[in-house]
This record gives structure tokens, C-alpha cells and sequence, in this order.
């Protein structure tokens, strides 16, 4: 097999024919179901809670039960695993209410009745600061500019809307709690129930399940369940299935962090020479990955450009909205948005070609970061634009009624932030050669649709050249793979494929030996990653990966709908392990970006999400999506599997803001947020009308 | 005589509450979990089976609805040759990612091709237009969609 032939993906068959199983197919002996006690305010205090008499077949687990810690281990372990004396936001867990029919549950929970101290609420990001981050580039003392430009720019929540809900089933068993269920991190899970249980690894236990799609939302989420239910399984010695809804999983579930971010723009002989910029997240009143978020936002705020001056600040608040996390991008959707959006005004206001604008600053190789590293890969922006150009009708497209063009050039990191991947994280993957000559593949990083399984395997099989049926990914399972880090960041082709790669080389010369043998390989720090966590300088990232994006629009001038009929993107993954899959992730990045853009329009009033169904919360259907053209250019990356970047993040990034753009030229109009709704176009056309 | 309700050829009891989505007869009676739930609401198109031989959202069906209807779920509809043109024209495309919508996508492309054997890609669209999918952007379904049409399908097989 070559790189350009294509895999059949090794997870199909059973997901078209229906046996995979996902949690919700599962049933166990004796199995409860059980359902989430949740708070019906957003800030208060717990008086007293009166549960029903006379059921003697529901139980109710709550924080009495917490075996050790009612804390779930996060980065910090602000967040209790069932909230007990107060609560901070709407639909908080309280109680996991188990029993075996599931009606009677709700009966249950119908006749429980919890007394509260209702407290006044923050909702807007003008509270409590959470944590607070800074860096600077450059003397700014020394500035001399000929003006400066000052723009806000906002963005709302981002529904992940993976297709399957959250989901999982604890057991107890020889001592042992089994989480399983769907999720992106076993290891992150494992770690909680460590914490909130005081038992050692081997009593503990996480396996992945067939996850139907995540995107970040099945990162850090599931591990407050999974410490739920492990007391629920622990105390009542059974096994408890627990599935949301989709309505509590829209409403009381992670999404991506509304965002407002202030960028103030010097410029000189029609080019920026330096940059403050101001981003303010809004956590909801937990932290959870929130200030991890914040730093991947800052990191990648100057984008593509080689800007001399930068101070960069960004804040998280504590809110009492729903608790805010992962998703695609993670930061970098918000920060790039604006940036992107900011460069194109930039360009409209001096008259010139909005990629002509960015081409003057676009970053080379050996220039320096936004944190003072160097760019160490190259980088070849330049020849994406005009391979854009050539594929796109760019340079031909005039002026016409109605339609509007509009671009983006966006970078997006692979991996963790820094040194994260050495320090924190410490990946370890697995080859084992087993006695009938098959080889294992042993990584905790797992298929959710992506293709991470199909990647790993296509790896093995060209670094060893073996039959493709001798190749098997072993179940994410804590008793049977090492920890090979959590299944984000961009890092599962770039870093643990590379690991497998190297692993590959050492697993080789046992093939032809009797027996089972094992070959481990473990993460180093290349020596080109230098980086100071405390004044987040030096190298944020190993590598870039990169988008340069045209977007066409075509726009009802009554009713102000917009129709994006063509994205063009020409991207540097590095070297493509799979063209089919590199594909697969442009086209669902460019169709979650135009929703992002266009429809996904959710919003929070008084802590409770308004927009909780897929009849009320918009993702794109068949109906609204553009024709997708797309390229790449081949730019091998040296510690990457083959040469392969990142590419799962990336295909989001930079699709709104050429969207936006390309509504602002349509309707001749500036925009400073997105969704893009007609009501917020109208908003915008009245207004201009009335200066 | 008790109701009944014949799903994949078999004769079942319908149950005393009548108002049993279709859904949770499927899944949680009979024990057929190929069908999906998503969206609880009839937006997504994870959960479509065929009730006598017409696509349907059986998050929405009432089992007291289908008396003596025959239902047939992808459990079924997977032994088909039909299903097998399809299974390959997916897997030749990659056009499944993390499959949640993948049974329901399989049960609307046979309505598709069922339908008419002259679709375009504007027809594609809108007859799966109520198959919500995350993952994949549509673009490697539409492709795989138009590989059957191109290759031509057997759409009078029984199954």
C-alpha cells in the first residue's frame, strides 16, 4: 500500500450494517437505568431536598455517596461530582435517581421537591474574572504608526450536536467500577475516578465504546458523569445504564465559549506593525478546560501575519451560564474569527485586495511567533494562495448583484500547547506482535468517526508491509492500552501516529520470531520546542497546519438570508496519511464552520440555554451546504508520521470568517459577530440607513 | 386476538400502551438496535425503518398506529442485495465516519433509490434532506449515492 492508495476505513462495515454497538445498544442482567437530579436555578443555595416515600425500588445517589473526593479532577478540581450545598448553574447534578423502570423514575422525580435560597446570578462577561493571561512581542514604547483601528468582535455558543448522545453504563464487578461509554479520553475519566473514589488504577477501569461523534464535547464532559455513575455502581452493586436526552444534553452540557475580543491595530505605509488584543471568555461557574481554551485563543491570535508589535491579554469569567469547554478549534474558532474578519476590514478601508493584505504579512519560516518562538517548518502560504486563485474564480469574479466573496488564512497548532505533550501528557503507545503473527495496535486515542483507527492502521501496515487482515487496533480499554494521551489537539495523526510509526521500527525485527512480542515507544521533546508556561514564550506549537479559504455567497436583498454556494480551501496538513480521510474532515469542518457562521444560533438568558433541540438549533441539513472545492499542497513535516500535520481542527477554523466576509461584501455592510442570522443583518443594514 | 405488529417477518404482541414509539418497541421489546436515536424529535433521520415499504421516523411512530403493518428494520434490510450495493458504494467513498447517522442514511438511500432512477444532485439533496449528519458534510454520501445510480441497482428485490 502506498499513501495515495485509499483505505476502506476499517470501522464501516459494522457501522453501516448495524452491529456496531454503541452504549445505548447495551444491556446487562440486572441492569438499572438512572436519570440526573438536576438544579432549576441557576445560583442558589441547597435548603433541604424532599424525596418521595414509598418507592422502594428507585435509590437515590447523590454526594453522600461520594466514596472519596466530591471533586472531578480536572486541570483544577473546582467541580463537584454532585452538588450538594449550592448550586451555581441551571441544571447542575444534584442526584443520579436509579431504579429499573424507567417511568417510575420520572414518576419519582416528578413528586422530589428542592428548596432553595435562589442568589442573584452573573451572566455577562463583566463579573468574576476566572483567570487572567498575558504576553507581549516587541518594545512598544518605540511604536511609530500613522493610525490606529479599533474593532470588537462577539461569537456565541457552538453546539457540538455529535449525533450520539452522551452516554454510559457502570459496573461493579470483583471489586472493580467499569466505566464504559462514549468518550474521547479514558485516561482523563480514569484519573477523576482516581480522585473521586481513592482507589488505585486497578480498581478502575474505562472502556471506550463506539462513539457516535464528539468533537470536543465528549473530552472533558464525560468525566464528571463517569464519577457519578462509578458511586451509583459502587454503592448499589449494579449494573446502571445512564443516556441523556437530547434536550439535557443540548441544554446542560459543554459547548464552545461565547467570546468577545477587542483587537486595536497600528498601522504604517499600509501595514501593521503592532497589535493589542483583548479576549474575554465566558467559563460558566466551573473552570474545566476554560483557561486551557483561553490559551490556545491567545497562542494562535495573530494567525498567519508576522506582526513586530503584539501584546496579547485574555481573560475567562465566572459565570452562572452553563459550563463552557471543548470543541473544535478549542479557542481558536473565536480568536480567528476576529482576526480574520479584522484583517479583512483592514484591507477594505485602505482600498486593497483583502489576500493581497494578508500576502504582505504573511509569516516565513525563521520569522518569529506571536510568542517569540520560530517558525521552524516551511511554510508556503504563498503558493496556497495562488493554487486558490487557480482553482477558484478569484481574480475573475467582478461585481455582481447580490454576491459577495470573502477569505481566510488561518494556522492551527498540532498537539498540545508547549511543552504540554513532554510534560503533561507523556505518551506511550504499544506494538504487540502476537503468536499467530498479528500485530496489535495498543493507544488510548480512539475512533469517533474521525478515522483514527484506519490512520494507525494504514501507518503499520506501510512501515512494516504486512497484510492489512494482520493489522488490529485493540479497544481503547485502561486494563489493555497504555496512556497515549486524550484524543484532541490535534495530536492523534501528527503525535501518537508518529509514535506508532516509531514503534513500527522497533516491533520489526521480531516478526519473524516465535512468540509475543512487545515493542513500547514513548514521547520526547523534539529540541527545537522551547517554552516558558509562566510567560507563554517560545515555541507554542511543534507545527502548523494551515487553511487558505474562499467563501461565495449569494444573498436575498428582502429577506437577508444567505446562501453560501462555493468554499474554496487549499490546505497544509504536511503529507496526507489518507486522501479519503483528509477529505472527510474538510468537508464536515467546512459544513460545522458555515453553521458556526450561518445558523448555529444559540443563546443563554438568565443562565438557561434558550436553544435546546435540533427543531430550534440549526445545523446544516443537506439543503444548505455549498459546493465544496478543495486542494492541498504535499509539505512534509520531519516528526510527523510520513510527514503528516494536523488536520481535524484546521478545516473549522477559518470558515466563518470568510463567510462573514463574504456577507459583508454582498450586502456592503461590516459585521462584528457571528451567527450571521437575517435578523442580525437587518439589524445592521437599519442601522447604517439611520447614520 | 391480540394485535400484532410484524417487524422483519415476525408476528409480535403489541403492547398494552399503545402510544410505545415505534422506536422503543424496536430497540428496547424486541431487542433490534441497528435503529438509532438521536435528536428525539423527528429532525434527524437516525431512526427510519421501513413500514411497509415507506421510509419513517420511528421516534414518532406510535406502535397502536401499526397494527398489522409490516416494519422492516435495517437488521433485515442488511441480508439484501441492495443493502450490499450500498454497503460497498459507502465503503468505495468513506462515507461513514462515526455512523450514528449511518443506518438511517442507508434506509433513506434505498427510499431514494426506490423512488426514481433518474435523481440529480439537486434530488439527492432533497430527499435526504431529513438526515441530519455531523461528520461528513454530505459530500462523500452524495458520491456514494451517485455511484449506485450510475451502477444501477436491482430495486424490486425482495427482502
Amino acid at each position: 500500500m502506498r499513501l495515495k492508495d485509499h483505505l476502506k476505513r476499517v470501522d464501516s462495515k459494522d457501522k453501516l450494517n448495524g452491529r456496531a454497538k454503541y452504549i445505548e445498544d447495551y444491556y446487562f442482567d440486572d441492569m438499572l437505568y438512572a436519570k440526573t437530579l438536576r438544579s432549576e436555578i441557576p445560583c442558589g443555595k441547597i435548603l433541604s431536598i424532599d424525596y418521595p416515600k414509598d418507592y422502594p425500588n428507585v435509590y437515590v445517589i447523590d454526594g453522600r455517596h461520594v466514596i472519596k473526593n466530591n471533586q472531578v479532577a480536572m486541570i483544577e478540581a473546582d467541580m463537584p461530582i454532585f452538588a450538594e450545598d449550592k448550586v451555581t448553574y441551571l441544571g447542575e447534578p444534584i442526584a443520579l435517581i436509579c431504579g429499573e423502570d424507567k417511568d417510575e423514575i420520572l414518576e419519582f422525580m416528578e413528586k422530589i421537591k428542592i428548596h432553595y435560597t435562589e442568589e442573584k446570578g452573573h451572566f455577562t462577561l463583566d463579573g468574576q474574572v476566572f483567570t487572567h493571561q498575558c504576553f507581549e512581542k516587541g518594545q512598544w514604547s518605540e511604536l511609530d504608526y500613522d493610525y490606529k483601528v479599533e474593532e470588537s468582535y462577539e461569537t456565541g455558543y457552538q453546539e457540538q450536536l455529535y449525533m450520539e448522545k452522551q452516554g454510559f453504563i457502570g459496573l461493579y464487578e470483583d471489586e472493580i467500577i467499569t466505566i464504559m461509554g462514549s468518550l474521547q479520553c479514558p485516561y482523563y475519566i480514569l484519573n477523576a475516578l482516581k480522585h473521586g473514589t481513592g482507589f488505585d488504577e486497578s480498581r478502575l477501569r474505562v472502556i471506550q465504546t463506539t462513539t457516535g461523534g464528539a468533537f470536543g464535547g465528549k473530552e472533558e464532559y464525560p468525566s464528571l458523569v463517569a464519577c457519578q455513575l462509578a458511586m451509583a455502581t459502587y454503592h448499589l452493586k449494579r449494573p446502571i445504564k445512564l443516556i441523556f436526552d437530547r434536550r439535557e444534553d443540548m441544554a446542560f452540557t459543554t459547548k464552545r465559549h461565547p467570546s468577545k475580543t477587542l483587537i486595536k491595530s497600528y498601522l504604517k505605509d499600509h501595514k501593521i506593525i503592532g497589535m493589542k488584543i483583548d479576549i474575554k471568555l465566558d467559563a460558566g461557574s466551573y473552570l474545566g478546560l476554560s483557561d486551557v481554551v483561553l490559551q490556545r485563543a491567545m497562542l494562535t491570535m495573530t494567525g498567519a501575519y508576522n506582526i513586530p508589535k503584539i501584546k496579547v491579554e485574555g481573560r475567562t469569567y465566572k459565570t452562572n451560564n452553563v459550563f463552557t469547554g471543548a470543541f473544535r478549534g478549542f479557542g481558536a474558532p473565536q480568536s480567528l474569527y476576529a482576526l480574520e474578519l479584522h484583517m479583512t476590514h483592514l484591507a477594505k478601508d485602505l482600498g486593497e485586495d483583502p489576500l493581497g493584505f494578508r500576502q504582505k504579512h504573511f509569516v516565513k519560516k525563521g520569522d518569529l511567533t506571536a510568542t517569540s518562538g520560530i517558525f521552524n517548518e516551511n511554510i508556503e502560504l504563498n503558493k496556497m494562495v495562488h493554487r486558490l486563485k487557480e482553482m477558484s474564480d478569484y481574480d475573475s469574479k467582478g461585481k455582481k448583484a447580490h454576491v459577495g466573496y470573502g477569505v481566510s488564512v488561518v494556522p492551527h497548532g498540532g498537539g498540545f500547547t508547549g511543552d504540554g505533550e513532554a510534560t503533561h501528557i507523556k505518551a506511550v503507545v504499544r506494538l504487540r506482535k502476537e503468536k499467530d503473527g498479528q500485530i496489535t495496535i495498543l493507544v488510548s486515542n480512539v475512533e469517533m468517526g474521525q478515522g483514527a483507527q484506519t490512520t494507525f492502521t494504514k501507518i503499520v501496515q506501510m512501515a512494516l508491509d504486512i497484510d492489512l487482515d494482520k493489522i488490529r487496533c485493540e479497544i481503547p480499554d485502561t486494563f489493555k492500552v497504555p496512556d497515549s494521551g486524550p484524543t484532541v489537539a490535534s495530536r492523534t495523526t501528527m503525535v501518537v501516529g508518529q509514535l506508532v510509526y516509531k514503534a513500527c521500527q522497533k516491533i520489526k525485527k521480531y516478526l519473524n520470531e516465535e512468540g509475543v512480542h512487545t515493542a513500547e515507544e514513548s514521547f520526547k521533546n523534539p529540541e527545537y520546542i522551547t517554552w516558558n508556561q509562566e510567560t507563554l514564550t517560545g515555541n507554542a506549537y511543534m507545527a502548523y497546519s494551515w487553511s487558505v479559504l474562499l467563501a461565495k455567497v449569494v444573498v436575498d436583498p428582502l429577506t437577508y438570508e444567505v446562501s453560501c454556494t462555493d468554499l474554496w480551501g487549499v490546505y497544509d496538513v504536511g503529507q496526507p496519511i489518507d486522501e479519503k480521510l483528509l477529505l472527510g474532515q474538510i468537508h464536515g469542518g467546512m459544513v460545522q464552520g458555515l453553521g458556526y457562521a450561518l445558523t448555529e444560533y444559540m443563546t443563554s438568558k438568565s443562565g438557561a440555554i434558550e436553544h435546546f433541540a435540533f427543531s430550534s438549533y440549526a445545523i446544516p441539513t443537506t439543503m444548505d451546504i455549498p459546493k465544496m472545492h478543495t486542494d492541498w499542497i504535499i509539505n512534509h513535516y520531519m516528526d510527523g508520521p510520513f510527514g503528516a500535520k494536523a488536520a481535524g481542527e484546521l478545516t473549522l477554523v477559518g470558515v466563518a470568517p470568510a463567510i462573514a466576509a463574504a456577507i459583508e461584501d454582498a450586502f456592503k455592510i461590516k459585521s462584528f459577530e457571528i451567527p450571521m442570522i437575517p435578523e442580525k443583518i437587518e439589524r445592521i443594514l437599519s442601522h447604517d440607513q439611520a447614520d | 386476538m391480540t394485535k400484532q405488529i410484524n417487524i422483519n417477518h415476525v408476528n409480535y404482541d403489541l403492547p398494552l400502551d399503545l402510544t410505545r414509539r415505534l422506536l422503543d418497541f424496536i430497540r428496547i421489546d424486541c431487542g433490534l438496535t441497528a435503529t438509532k436515536e438521536s435528536c428525539q424529535e423527528g429532525e434527524c433521520g437516525a431512526c427510519l425503518v421501513l413500514v411497509d415499504g415507506e421510509i419513517y421516523n420511528s421516534c414518532l411512530l406510535p406502535v397502536g398506529n401499526l397494527v398489522s403493518k409490516s416494519v422492516i428494520t435495517l437488521e433485515c434490510f442488511s441480508k439484501s442485495k441492495i443493502y450490499k450495493a450500498i454497503e460497498n458504494a459507502y465503503l468505495e467513498e468513506g462515507a461513514v465516519q462515526c455512523g450514528f447517522c449511518t443506518p438511517g442514511m442507508v434506509m433513506a438511500t434505498y427510499a431514494l433509490l426506490k423512488k426514481n432512477s433518474n435523481h440529480t444532485l439537486e434530488s439527492i439533496r432533497l430527499d435526504l434532506s431529513g438526515n441530519l449528519c455531523r461528520c461528513t458534510g454530505y459530500q462523500t454520501i452524495f458520491k456514494a449515492i451517485e455511484k449506485l445510480i450510475k451502477e444501477g441497482v436491482d430495486i424490486n428485490e425482495r427482502f
